[in-house]
């Protein structure tokens, strides 16, 4: 009898999980879509898209529009591709991402170890900084470029996307240093170690996983920032998503949806490599803190 | 001259007081021992004395120098932690020579300093090890190695053995106790455990509520407890503590305890002194150990003034090396201690011996001890 009940039980199991599977391929598929559009339209010539069947593998395959979207597209006035505008963003995303994370390494230090009076009411303010539109803050923030001369300048953007991520890299360090064992820092401190000494040798080597999700997490929200981007950039300092906007809004000749397409995917891989390199670290940094022991 | 000295030290958190006026002071090679319960300020006067929190006043000074005021690095102590508290991403060589790396000591000398180390603890085989591959014991010992490396003038021990099992935490008991005795360095340690502190200290603090209730050698904690709650907290099975009246009879004072079911049990103390005299004909708290209350045959003979008294034995439990005997006396359990074949019977009575040479006075509302 018990092996009867025991028989529906495994088959009624078999069949929630093929219903669990459907509903995750469907939902994975769906999801998988726009993707699939847009690598299959990047491959394609021109005509092929005008005839109109955008889901269609290309009858004839060509690099020529990821070649065009890289090097020659015209980006508003210049005939450039996105090249120029990719390293822009690189060289504003490196460092911005770095400062941020260093220092919001050093605040979660100070805010769990260094206890001082009112450190709560500093952290929650510095919480606030996340829940801040960036709207509110873009004529203040215009006016401190402007007033240090670093307006239209990579270093401006830098500093912008610097000083409003500390917030978020804050919360996340300070919560996985508030569960990491103060008898090790006191331990150090007995034996000798100074203020940078004890976070460098004690604290960093073992904050490998809130690194990884911190810095993902300002690679992408940087990287793909258009608001500063826009706002901020000068001719010399144009990011890749607002040279992307551009390139899909220049309105001479045709609309080269290729060339658009290519132009996309190539904006998004930094942070798709990113995430796929270290994603796995990701859900395992955000869960840490969240649990003790 | 005292080698560590504690004098006047206040402590407080914002308006809540921590600790107040302790005065503490060991000789050199001196084991000390702070035990209380949890909450009683024995880790925070251990962090003071290390200098990782600030005092509020007064003063530690050891080997004749203030301390208070320095960094903890400068203090020449070192510590063992209750997690044992070793840097994860370090060997178990890295972790014992952390602290002369950041003191910029040679390489060679680090080294030696090492082997040497593991070789008093038995180590030499972990040394590149990460403390995550290590059981609990062996950790303890690669902390104490950590603290030992230092050759300080003061170790402090911060419940060090809480987080080992029953067994191996008495093997490590004799181990400390093996290394006291041999490396002749000066230990404050704090533990909640009172065998522990029974069994290693030269003199022992025993702290409640922020208050030193009694500073002195275990041989005085045991036998003459300041206060009730003193003479409550050491020992296992606790001191039973019981109501009871002085009155005076021929010959001297009278114990008498009253019970359930009997007429009150008096028992004439021959020794007493003149304190208790004060008491005669008042309510007092009468307090005796397990040990103290005995089968006639086991009783001290050396005991000089000993009393009998029939009890009604309620619950008997064999404990192999004793046999432990509950009665009623003075409203309260009392637990007597029995030689582990003594023929007893629950339900029965039982004529039990006291050695009134070992028992101790207590006025019931200052809870202090009379004699």
């Amino acid at each position: 009898m018990s092996a009867a009940s025991q028989d529906v039980a495994t088959r009624n199991g078999i069949f929630a999980r093929a219903l669990i599977y459907a509903v995750l391929i469907l939902f994975a598929v769906y999801y998988l879509l726009p993707l699939y559009v847009m690598v299959v339209n990047s491959l394609k010539p021109l005509d092929e898209i005008r005839q109109g069947n955008m889901l269609a593998l290309p009858q004839q395959w060509t690099i020529a529009p990821w070649l065009s979207a890289w090097s020659t597209a015209q980006i508003g006035v210049q005939p450039t591709g996105l090249k120029p505008y990719f390293l822009n963003s690189v060289m504003m995303v490196v460092p911005a991402v770095a400062l941020s994370t260093i220092l919001g390494a050093l605040n979660g230090y100070v805010l769990t170890k260094w206890r001082f009076k009112g450190d709560n009411i500093v952290f929650g303010l510095m919480l606030l900084a996340c829940f801040i539109p960036f709207q509110i803050v873009l004529i203040p923030s215009a006016r401190i470029l402007g007033m240090t001369g670093l307006a239209g300048t990579i270093t401006g953007l830098v500093l912008i996307h610097a000083i409003y991520g500390l917030g978020f890299t804050t919360l996340f360090f300070r919560n996985y240093y508030e569960a990491f064992p103060t008898e090790l820092v006191r331990a150090a401190q007995i034996d000798g170690a100074s203020f940078f000494q004890i976070f460098r040798r004690i604290l960093l080597p073992s904050s490998g996983p809130i690194i990884v999700v911190t810095v993902i997490w300002q690679f992408t929200n940087i990287w793909n920032d258009f608001l500063f981007g826009s706002s901020f950039s000068g001719f010399n300092s144009i990011p890749l998503t607002v040279a992307l906007n551009n390139l899909v809004n220049s309105s001479t000749g045709v609309k080269e949806y290729n060339v658009h397409f290519a132009g996309a995917i190539l904006a998004a891989l930094p942070t798709l490599i990113v995430y796929i390199v270290s994603g796995r670290y990701f859900v395992r940094g955000l869960m840490a803190g969240a649990v003790k022991g | 001259m005292s080698f560590l000295k504690i004098s006047n030290l206040y402590k407080n958190y914002g308006q809540v007081e921590i600790l107040k006026d302790i005065n503490i002071e060991i000789d050199k090679g001196g084991f000390l021992v702070l035990v209380g319960p949890s909450g009683c300020g024995k880790s925070t006067l251990l962090n003071t004395i290390a200098g990782l929190e600030p005092i509020t006043s007064g003063d530690i000074a050891i080997n004749g120098n203030s301390v208070a005021g320095l960094h903890p690095s400068k203090r020449d102590i070192a510590m063992v932690f209750q997690s044992y508290a070793l840097y994860p991403n370090m060997t178990v060589a890295g972790n014992i020579a952390f602290g002369m790396e950041i003191r910029g000591v040679p390489k060679d000398e680090r080294e030696k300093a090492i082997k040497q180390v593991a070789d008093i603890l038995q180590i030499g085989h972990l040394l590149d090890r990460k403390p995550s591959q290590l059981s609990g014991g062996q950790r303890q010992r690669v902390a104490m190695g950590r603290a030992l490396v230092r050759n300080p003038q003061v170790f402090l021990f911060d419940e060090p053995l809480s987080n080992l099992d029953a067994k191996l935490r008495v093997d490590m008991r004799t181990e400390i106790k093996r290394l006291h005795q041999r490396m002749k360095t000066t230990i404050v340690y704090v533990t909640h455990d009172q065998i522990e502190a029974m069994t290693l200290a030269t003199k022992i603090a025993v702290l409640k509520d922020g208050l030193l209730q009694q500073f002195g050698t275990p041989a005085e904690i045991y036998n003459s407890p300041a206060n009730m709650f003193v003479a409550d907290f050491m020992g296992s099975p606790a001191m039973n503590l019981l109501s009871a009246r002085l009155e005076g009879g021929e010959g001297g004072l009278n114990v008498v305890l009253d019970r359930p079911s009997d007429k009150p049990l008096a028992l004439p103390i021959k020794m007493a002194n003149g304190a208790l005299g004060a008491y005669s004909g008042k309510e007092i708290i009468f307090g005796v150990r397990p040990e103290a209350l005995t089968d006639p045959d086991g009783a001290d003979r050396n005991a000089k003034s000993l009393a009998e008294g029939e009890c009604l034995i309620e619950v008997v439990e064999p404990a192999g090396s004793d046999t432990f005997a509950v009665t009623k006396l003075g409203g309260k359990e009392v637990v007597a201690r029995l030689r582990a074949d003594a023929a007893i019977h629950a339900g029965q009575k039982t004529r039990l011996a006291f050695n009134l040479d070992k028992a101790v006075f207590f006025d019931p509302k200052s809870q202090l001890r009379i004699a």
